[in-house]
């Protein structure tokens, strides 16, 4: 896993699909593939309100990734310094391996190239110390650029306040 | 090395305009996001905000000023140099003025807050014909507000971070958003503020509320007069501010003696005591509560009445001019600081009367959109034969495009000024091109509030093609109408400078954040200090402007049309990522929604034998149309719903070519169809057969 992570809060996701655009105006990502995706589910009944969440799905850019093994060509790899994993344009042919080996679908296949595109966190805006651009705009400002660490912390901690007010004893 | 620079400025995508940071290289916009000076924003930017670089690099858009070659409409066109296509212009408005004087001449506008150049245009053409587009969108919503408080809808500032209760009817406000007021209303709900969503259908915004009523179409009015009823039995509302400043409780009081919450459970279908509730749990927060008064409420028959009893609401909840409810908008002077000046100052007073000042049967206010239809057909009071449209869409934005055309034709000169091929463009006879909103300055604007200030759309980069920014086009037309006196700007900065001339305030002052604050705190006026602009200086229940104008104050309520099986009323509204018909064709956000759907309720679908995905035929009034169904429990039996805008029929836009339905294709008969009183458009008085094709 690389050292980051994309937290996403669901009580301020408003399903806009602004992160998907964000991501593709600033990747110049064509028509097609997308880096990181919206899948909205439900809505459905909760009790007397309906209920819709949009999961956000990016690359997860895993500590182990299925791709990296997969790639016979090293063009797919992952960075040193933070485990970003990316795609070097230069060395992919295209055979799609990294396609079948990831579990969630993540590489994106680029029509116009011939090639595999992912998403690699904007690594360029990263190295500039920006965050992505998906977080970075984010309508509701639901999308957050954390560490790992503050992740689970963030979770935990919207858990709690989550028993807190619906006064539910565990 | 490569040239950068970083733009504030204003988007257009949608007509929200957030204020934007563009991020210029080379000559070429690469990044857009909110404005990280404007709370509220801080970077963030919806889809059709960052679609703008789609927008602006994309082929498919006017590129030069066109004059028509052929009949109205058959997308004949002669490409014009500007000076061809403003002398074409100016000729046939002096034939047309020549004629019949220059009231003969109307311009229709969006709206916003750069309008004093078209205002001012129009005065100094010597006509008073300037329309906008608010009757097919807050139109009754604002003459319900001026009513009550005369202060308009745009005056009363919703002060969401500080609100306990919010309550919005159809207000769907996570995706007809608006960026700023999405994260105010996310922040106050994590801080413990409830929602109570109103509708017909289960929006994203539904999905996100506490408490979700699905109320039957057209009986919002019958909900809140029983809300009334329950505060005013139950004695739950604001004693002291009703007290000191409402007129006409006692006459409210009787009014709503039938109107019992069994009585609304019948017309409504919502169970009596969940509005009961309701009533006492807005008490109970009372006075932090926010009732919307709507924003696009141009719907139904009383919609001006159903919007006026909820600032009724309101007023009875003390929520007027007070932290966490409404609060009134300051300007300027509110600020101690001088306004902006306007450019048409110096231009002598129009002596005519707006045509439809004294029309028979005219609902409150003048300059009524829908009205142009009527005098261009009938000429009463007066000819009018030549029309400017700005900015807006009317043949796309009003019911029934083919009345529309029709009416048009008795026209001898229609320009649309506009930076997309428009359905009301592509049947004018001369298309002008405006450069598109990163490649323009506009005039400086006021955006009132709690905190007013001054604000700027300021050209990030040069035109593509050969267009011109909107204060030039008007600026030239003026000139080779002979009135060029009243506008002698050479630039941009000529009209800034003007503008900000004994302000103080300079043109260097935009460039640290884009706007100059006028305020650094929140103006309120004092709880018993409080200026309402009505005639008798109260919040006028029983209101002395309807009662001159021989309207109610208060309208008894009646049901809406009864629907038979397998007809429907047709609803439309927007979803995040497109909005009017400006957007379908975008690369990015046409991906996103490349057409639209209909929504309708499993059980009339079963009934129908129509299965979710099914390919539907809608009608109405002859006009039929195909489209997939899209089968919920998450819309009302009475009601279909579809997203506004789709049905684009201009072959240059080929992405959105020929793709979904345009609702108000099926609004045949529709045009002068309006709310009496408020003079909005009654759009959803539309009734479409569904049966599977």
């Amino acid at each position: 896993m690389s050292i980051y992570y994309i937290y996403q809060d669901q009580k301020r996701c408003i399903g806009c699909y602004a992160c998907e655009i964000h991501c593709k105006t600033w990747n110049s990502v064509p028509l097609g593939p997308r880096f990181c995706r919206i899948i909205p589910v439900g809505p459905k009944m909760i009790g007397s309100v309906p209920r819709q969440q949009f999961i956000f799905i990016p690359c997860f850019h895993c500590e182990k990734p299925w791709c990296v093994s997969a790639c016979p060509t090293n063009a797919m790899q992952k960075r040193t310094k933070d485990g970003i994993v990316f795609v070097e344009q230069s060395h992919c042919v295209g055979c799609k391996s990294c396609i079948t080996a990831c579990p969630w679908g993540v590489p994106q296949w680029n029509p116009e190239t011939g090639k595999v595109i992912k998403c690699d966190y904007c690594k360029s805006r990263i190295d500039q110390g920006l965050k992505p651009a998906c977080v970075t705009k984010c309508t509701g400002k639901s999308l957050r650029w954390v560490s790992a660490a503050e992740a689970s912390l963030l979770k935990r901690e919207k858990f709690a306040r989550e028993i807190a007010k619906f006064g539910v004893m565990y | 090395m490569e040239d950068t620079k970083s733009v504030y400025s204003i988007c257009s995508m949608c007509t929200v305009r957030c204020a934007i940071k563009v991020e210029v290289e080379d000559g070429v916009a690469k990044w857009i996001e909110g404005n990280p000076h404007v709370p509220g924003l801080e970077g963030s930017l919806c889809a059709k905000g960052s679609a703008g670089l789609a927008f602006q690099y994309d082929t498919e858009r006017p590129q030069y000023p066109m004059i028509r070659d052929g009949e109205r409409g058959s997308g004949k066109w002669r490409m014009a140099t500007w000076d061809e296509a403003l002398d074409y212009i100016a000729d046939k408005l002096k034939e047309i003025t020549d004629k019949h004087g220059s009231k003969s001449i109307a311009l229709v506008d969006r709206g916003g807050p750069f309008t004093d150049l078209t205002k001012s245009f129009m005065k100094a053409l010597n006509s008073p014909n300037y329309l906008d587009h608010d009757d097919t969108c807050g139109k009754n919503t604002n003459m319900a507000c001026q009513t009550l408080f005369g202060y308009g809808r745009t005056d009363m500032i919703y002060d969401w971070p500080n609100t306990k209760h919010i309550v919005l009817y159809g207000r769907n406000v996570f995706e007809s958003l608006m960026v700023k007021e999405v994260n105010s209303i996310l922040d106050a709900m994590e801080k413990g503020a409830k929602l109570t969503y109103i509708d017909c259908r289960a929006t994203v915004t539904a999905s996100k509320a506490d408490r979700f009523l699905m109320i039957k179409p057209g009986t919002d009015y019958a909900l809140n007069l029983a809300l009334i009823n329950v505060i005013l039995n139950e004695r739950l509302y604001n004693v002291d501010f009703v007290n000191k400043w409402v007129t006409g409780l006692t006459e409210l009081q009787s009014f709503v003696i039938p109107y019992t919450p069994e009585w609304a459970e019948k017309e409504t279908g919502i169970p009596a005591q969940e509005i009961i509730n309701l009533a006492r749990d807005l008490s109970d927060a009372k006075p932090k509560v926010i009732l919307h008064g709507g924003w696009m409420l141009a719907r139904y028959f009383d919609s001006f009445y159903s919007s006026r009893s909820i600032y009724i609401l309101n007023t009875l909840l003390g929520s007027i001019e007070t932290k966490g409810g409404l609060i009134i908008a300051k300007g300027a002077k509110d600020a101690s600081k001088k306004p902006l000046n306007s450019l048409g100052t110096n231009i002598p007073d129009v002596k005519d009367k707006i045509f439809d000042a004294d029309m028979p049967g005219k609902s409150l206010g003048t300059g009524h959109v829908v009205n142009i239809y009527k005098v261009i057909k009938t000429e009463e009071p007066y000819p009018v034969r030549a029309l400017f449209v700005y900015r807006y869409d009317l043949i796309a934005s009003l019911p029934d495009p083919e009345a529309q055309k029709k009416a048009l034709d008795n026209l001898d000169l229609l320009v649309s000024i506009d930076v997309n091929y428009s359905k009301t463009g592509w049947y004018s006879d001369v298309l002008l091109p405006e450069s598109t909103y990163l490649e323009r300055s506009n005039i400086i604007g006021t955006q009132t509030g709690p905190k007013p200030a001054f604000i700027m759309r300021r050209q990030a980069i040069l035109p593509r093609y050969d267009s011109k920014p909107a204060w030039e086009i008007f600026t030239l037309l003026a000139q080779k109408m002979g009135a060029g006196q009243y506008f002698p700007y050479k630039s941009i900065e000529d009209i800034w400078n003007y503008q900000l001339d004994g302000t103080g305030i300079k043109i260097e002052d935009f460039n640290a954040k884009g706007f100059v604050s006028l305020a650094k705190e929140a103006i309120l006026m004092g709880r018993n200090d409080l200026k309402f602009k009505t005639p008798s200086g109260k919040v006028e229940f029983v209101s002395q402007t309807l009662e001159k104008n021989k309207f109610l104050s208060f309208k008894p309520y009646e049901s809406p049309k009864k629907t038979e099986k397998g007809i429907f009323r047709l609803t439309f509204g927007r979803c995040g990522y497109h909005t009017h018909a400006t957007t379908q064709n975008n690369l990015y956000l046409n991906e996103l929604m490349p057409e639209n759907v209909l929504w309708i309720n499993e059980d009339e679908a079963k009934d129908l034998g129509i299965k979710n995905g099914d390919i539907v035929e809608v009608s109405s009034n002859g006009y039929s149309g195909k489209i997939k169904a899209y089968v919920t429990p998450f819309i009302h039996p009475d009601a279909v719903f579809m997203v506004h805008g789709f049905g684009n029929e201009i072959p240059m836009k080929t992405r959105s070519y020929k793709k979904g339905l345009n609702d108000n294709a099926f609004q045949i008969g529709q045009l002068e169809l309006v709310d009496p009183v408020g003079g909005g458009t009654a759009f959803l008085e539309c009734f479409i057969t569904v049966k599977k094709a």
